[in-house]
């Protein structure tokens, strides 16, 4: 018998054109309401069962005033993050070479490890003799860093880079002060090309900034350092490898010259991934380094955070870390908490810092083990010069044919009179399924293209991406402005009117009001 | 009456004591759309070259210089709600300061219309 | 090495399109006397099965909050985080995704933003709240900060029941710029006299409720006197879940309010990653520190989100931006909302009535226990106790028959005298068994 019944199997006659739907959704991609909008102020996803009868012994303090928070249940819960979650592109996903932010692979064993109850169930106030492995973990992660980096001694809390730098920045002039040149050196050299938390960092704790220009060559001079140096220097803070992806080839010198003017190196570590096991920044002459945990050591961004930024530090410098710090006493770990008794510039953060950070950066660390790590660094480096180089006769290198170290850093020029910017040719990588490179960055750079892949990428990702941007670059030299112009044409919002968002700030859900409200 | 301009685009429209301080229409048109314009307060003595207010565009925020010092007597309070003027009429309605010019004889720095334009396209 | 997918055969092939004869010539411009001819002296690569063994190893030395009757909280609590929320910030597309800068791309995490946003103005009943901060100390240091980008003044005073950890944070930034700082003496029963410290050179008043020891306070009269002088209140909070039940800061007039979110969504990690919140006024948003998502539209006419009032920040202002920071906490604010939207109002409310009626159970019962004292007068879900000894000592002895019982005073304020208090904390992980054996071992040590 045959069977008439069933679905057609062929595609038959396909119409063509722009489709609305009723729903605005787009098959898998779907519009999803505020939860402001969808949640009803009675529901809760969680079952929690009143208490018994008691007497409160909340005073006069109980809450009067209304809160509005409406509640979803665990089902609702769970779509409305998963709509929501698909709305973001993501390392997982696809190649996401964000200069300067080292976007590489993120192992899930460090999740895993994170998650074990000895160490993420762990209270930072439980008595000391209940959590001696979390301080071996933190020892044994600072010992990690301060091979690798060939520094003397480390702060492990702060919690993010920029409070990082401010970490060695104030232990910096915690030093000037112990020498008695608190009132005379209040000025910090920072190059143009730096990342602005830097000039933020010596702005906040209370020193001036003086630019130093960068060379033609996209790096610092020692020259150029030494014309600014003075007594009234406290520090340099330098980034190495440099923001346009380049090693600072005179930091030797440029160390040497600081130190004879009796300031310190404050080295921004943020591109440390591209050097690690290759060569220690101790040995180049640096005082303090914060290193991006969430950078070099694949801690997972999140979406903006949270970040870690443990900070190591000369011999010279040491001696005025925060609090608290691991101490060792025989088998016996021992947090030193209190500043008390000791030159420490005091305590930058409740408690000890970012410790999920650390269990998941020594996970990976002791993952690569050393020879990984370099191995790492030098994948790294290979796969930026090899997009480089590929790329190097469609679009412009403002500082000349030569190699970069983890990044690759392009100009506009070779977009000048396409009538295309920058900006355009990054939302018309969104639209071929690429993250944008990190774009106006460097500021010393016009229409700055910074290109980051990490060690992460295969050979072949590389060649697609490289065969993505060559056909874009042929599409502009054949002037399909409006490719460019007009994209994203693909991804789940069109480009976003920031000055509307600027203009009238609405930074929050607030209640439509109702015709009939309106009309009280 | 009349307009002067500084290096730092700002312009001066003076008439007898009083100074009315912008920015000029080529400030504006570099910085872009807009979006919020921070005043000092009424009363405030200013310096030559002292920061007289902010203006804040999406991607950058620029310092307004004063182009010659002075006591600020007015400030114009509708930038607040409406920093889109200073892109809409930079010479007119999107004004930002009033100051009583304190020496008079500041006003010889500054460039005229003319020179103001030649400025521009030396530096183009 | 599991990790990296180049192989041998495409490292050469790369190098030689490159144009370089190894792979050190990528590294040419490094001093070549600095460069290192072989990896440090670590420990070599290790297989998932060898690293989970060591940290393991390392875990097995903790005593984990949950495996004990536990009570430790004093600006950190344990609580139960619901299956779904660890689920949901593992997803690929949130744990790996960066700061949303390009925003047709990350409209998941701006909208959880915008959404975070609200709810922490909700709770705090302020008009605004960023996108986070790192946690509640250094959001209490930047709020400091902040006010005196308001006021124009230089000059702090900290309450007696702020967490010593706050205000050690507060002060070693404030000495840096050389502000003034006042700190009131600890205060344990909120008796202090604030309002005489207030005055017209005053930038800030930063004051704690629930307080480091428990203790709630009114700080209406603060926040009267602080206008009155043109000072600006900044309230903060340890316990986020405190807000289910105690009035609001945003009700009592604070003009900042700052907290520590860890409570809601995120486990204890022994001192971080947390989350703090902030919330302010709608006329100083502009001089607010961290990130904030805003909403406006595509270009088709969609709402969409995006990072908006970037022009404070560090990547724009430099020396002049409000703020250093340029990472916030999201994925611990995602956390948090997450966990927020699951319980709503409603069930906000019942957990923290359920704290509270076990903090007041837990107290009902020490009352009772010989040489312990109970301080407070009125508490939320932590209370001080004064015991007849050490309390450092008589914890420690507690924790040896496996009973975690709270964080000594001394631990937190060394030399101030304060050696027999201990700060107790109950939620709702407690059980009548585990506040038993609470009381039994209190009465065996002392």
């Amino acid at each position: 018998m045959l069977n008439m019944q069933g679905r057609p199997t062929h595609v038959g006659e396909v119409a063509t054109g722009e489709r609305q739907t009723f729903t605005r959704n787009r098959a898998l991609q779907m519009e999803e309401p505020l939860i402001f909008e969808t949640g009803r102020f009675d529901v809760t996803g969680v079952d929690i069962d009143e208490p018994e009868k008691f007497t409160p012994r909340l005073g006069a303090h109980a809450r009067k005033s209304g809160i509005g928070l409406p509640g979803l249940t665990e089902p609702e819960t769970m779509r409305h993050y998963v709509r929501l979650s698909q709305k973001n592109y993501a390392i997982d996903a696809g190649l996401y070479p964000l200069g300067s932010c080292t976007m590489k692979h993120n192992p899930r064993l460090n999740e895993k490890m994170a998650r074990l109850p000895g160490l993420g169930d762990i209270h930072p106030l439980q008595p000391q003799s209940t959590v001696q492995g979390a301080l071996e973990l933190i020892e044994t992660m600072a010992h990690w860093l301060m091979v690798l980096t060939g520094m003397p001694a480390i702060a492990m809390s702060p919690k993010a880079g920029a409070h990082g730098e401010a970490c060695g920045m104030m232990a910096i002039k915690a030093a000037i002060a112990a020498r008695g040149e608190g009132a005379t050196r209040n000025v910090v050299l920072v190059p143009d090309s730096a990342h602005g938390t830097n000039p933020a960092t010596a702005a906040l704790i209370g020193y001036h900034v003086r630019a130093i220009p960068a060379r033609e060559d996209g790096t610092v001079s020692a020259e150029a350092v030494r014309d600014a140096l003075g007594p009234d220097v406290a520090a340099i803070m330098l980034t190495n490898p440099n923001t346009c992806g380049l090693f600072e080839k005179e930091i030797v010198e440029i160390a040497r010259a600081v130190h004879e003017a009796g300031g310190y190196f404050y080295c921004d570590g943020a591109n440390f991934n591209a050097i690690v096991g290759k060569v220690r920044p101790g040995d180049l002459g640096i005082d303090a380094m914060h290193i991006n945990l969430h950078k070099t050591f694949s801690t997972p961004h999140g979406g903006g955070g949270p970040g870690a930024g443990p900070v190591v530090l000369s011999q010279a410098l040491a001696p005025f870390a925060p609090v608290p710090f691991v101490r060792r006493d025989g088998e016996k770990l021992a947090f030193v908490e209190h500043a008390e008794g000791t030159q420490s510039f005091g305590r930058m953060t409740a408690f000890h810092g970012q410790m999920g950070m650390f269990v998941r950066a020594l996970t990976y660390a002791m993952s690569h083990g050393s020879d990984g790590l370099r191995q790492a660094s030098e994948d790294a480096v290979l796969n930026a010069n090899y997009i480089r180089a590929c790329l190097a006769d469609v679009m412009s290198q403002p500082f000349g044919d030569r190699p970069c170290m983890h990044e690759a850093l392009f100009d506009d020029r070779w977009l000048k009179d396409s009538g295309i910017t920058t900006l355009d040719f990054a939302k018309a990588m969104i639209d071929e399924g690429y993250h944008p490179m990190t774009m106006y960055f460097p500021l010393v750079v016009h229409g700055a293209m910074l290109i980051e892949p990490t060690e992460s990428e295969s050979k072949a990702s590389l060649d697609l991406f490289i065969m993505t941007l060559r056909d874009l670059a042929m599409s502009v030299r054949d002037g399909d402005v409006a490719r460019f112009s007009g994209a994203p044409y693909f991804a789940p919002r069109r480009r976003l009117d920031e000055t509307r968002a600027a203009r009238q700030p609405v930074l929050k859900w607030v209640k439509p009001v109702t015709v009939a409200e309106a009309a009280e | 009456m009349s307009t002067l301009y500084s290096k730092d685009h700002e312009y001066i429209r003076v008439d007898g004591d009083i100074g009315t301080v912008g920015i000029s229409d080529f400030a504006q048109q570099q910085l872009g759309d807009i979006v919020f314009v921070e005043l000092p307060g009424v009363g405030k003595a200013l310096k030559r070259g002292e920061q007289a207010a902010v203006v804040e565009s999406v991607k950058a925020a620029s310092e307004v210089y004063a182009p010659v010092g002075g006591e600020v007597i007015e400030v114009n309070g509708e930038l607040e709600g409406a920093p889109a003027t200073v892109n809409e009429d930079p010479a007119g309605r999107g004004w930002f300061v009033k100051i009583r010019i304190a020496d008079k004889s500041e006003l010889a720095g500054l460039m005229d219309e003319a020179a103001y334009a030649d400025f521009l396209k030396s530096q183009a | 090495m599991r990790y990296l997918p180049l192989t041998p055969d495409d490292r050469a092939v790369m190098l030689m399109r490159i144009g370089a004869r190894n792979i050190d010539a990528l590294f040419a411009d490094v001093p070549a006397d600095r460069l290192l001819d072989a990896p440090p002296d670590l420990p070599r690569r290790k297989s998932e099965i060898e690293v989970e063994r060591a940290l393991s190893r390392m875990a097995a030395k903790n005593v984990a909050a949950g495996s004990v009757p536990f009570f430790v909280g004093a600006g950190a609590y344990k609580h139960h985080i619901p299956s779904t929320v660890d689920h949901l910030i593992q997803r690929s597309e949130f744990l790996t995704s960066y700061t949303p800068y390009q925003p047709e791309i990350s409209q998941g995490t701006l909208q959880m933003l915008f959404e975070f946003q609200t709810q922490v103005a909700a709770l705090t009943a302020m008009d605004v709240a960023n996108a986070s901060m790192y946690d509640g100390s250094t959001g209490c240091a930047e709020a400091v900060l902040m006010a005196h980008r308001v006021t124009r003044r230089k000059k702090t005073v900290l309450s007696g029941g702020l967490h010593p950890h706050y205000g050690e944070v507060v002060r070693t930034i404030s000495a840096m710029a050389a502000d003034d700082v006042t700190t009131l003496p600890p205060d344990i029963g909120a008796g202090e006299d604030i309002l005489a410290k207030i005055d017209d050179s005053v930038s800030c008043v930063v004051v704690q409720s629930p307080d480091v020891f428990g203790n709630l306070r009114d700080l209406r009269p603060i926040a009267e006197t602080c206008h009155v002088h043109g000072a600006l209140l900044i309230a903060v909070f340890n316990e986020v879940v405190s807000l289910g039940l105690v009035e609001a800061p945003g009700a009592m007039g604070a003009d900042i309010v700052v907290g520590e979110g860890q409570s809601i969504g995120n486990g204890l990690n022994f001192g971080g990653p947390y989350v703090g919140l902030f919330a302010t006024r709608q006329k100083y948003i502009r001089q607010m520190p961290g990130r904030l998502a805003g909403e406006t539209l595509d270009a088709e006419g969609r709402r969409g989100f995006v990072l908006t009032l970037s022009t404070r920040e560090q990547h724009i202002r430099r020396e002049k931006a409000t703020s250093n920071i340029c990472t916030n906490s999201g994925l611990c604010a995602l956390a948090f909302s997450i966990h927020m939207t699951m319980l709503g109002e409603k069930g906000l409310r019942q957990l923290a009535r359920v704290n509270h009626a076990n903090a007041v159970k837990l107290a009902d019962l020490l009352e009772r226990t010989p040489n312990v004292e109970v301080l407070n007068e009125s508490f939320f879900n932590e209370f001080t106790i004064r015991v007849k000894g050490d309390a450092a000592d008589v914890i420690e002895r507690m924790a040896a028959q496996g009973v975690l019982g709270g964080v000594p005073v001394s631990r937190l304020l060394p030399h101030a005298g304060l050696d027999d208090l201990i700060i107790v904390a109950s939620s709702e992980v407690n059980t009548d068994d585990d506040r038993a054996a609470l009381a039994a071992a209190l009465q065996g040590v002392l």
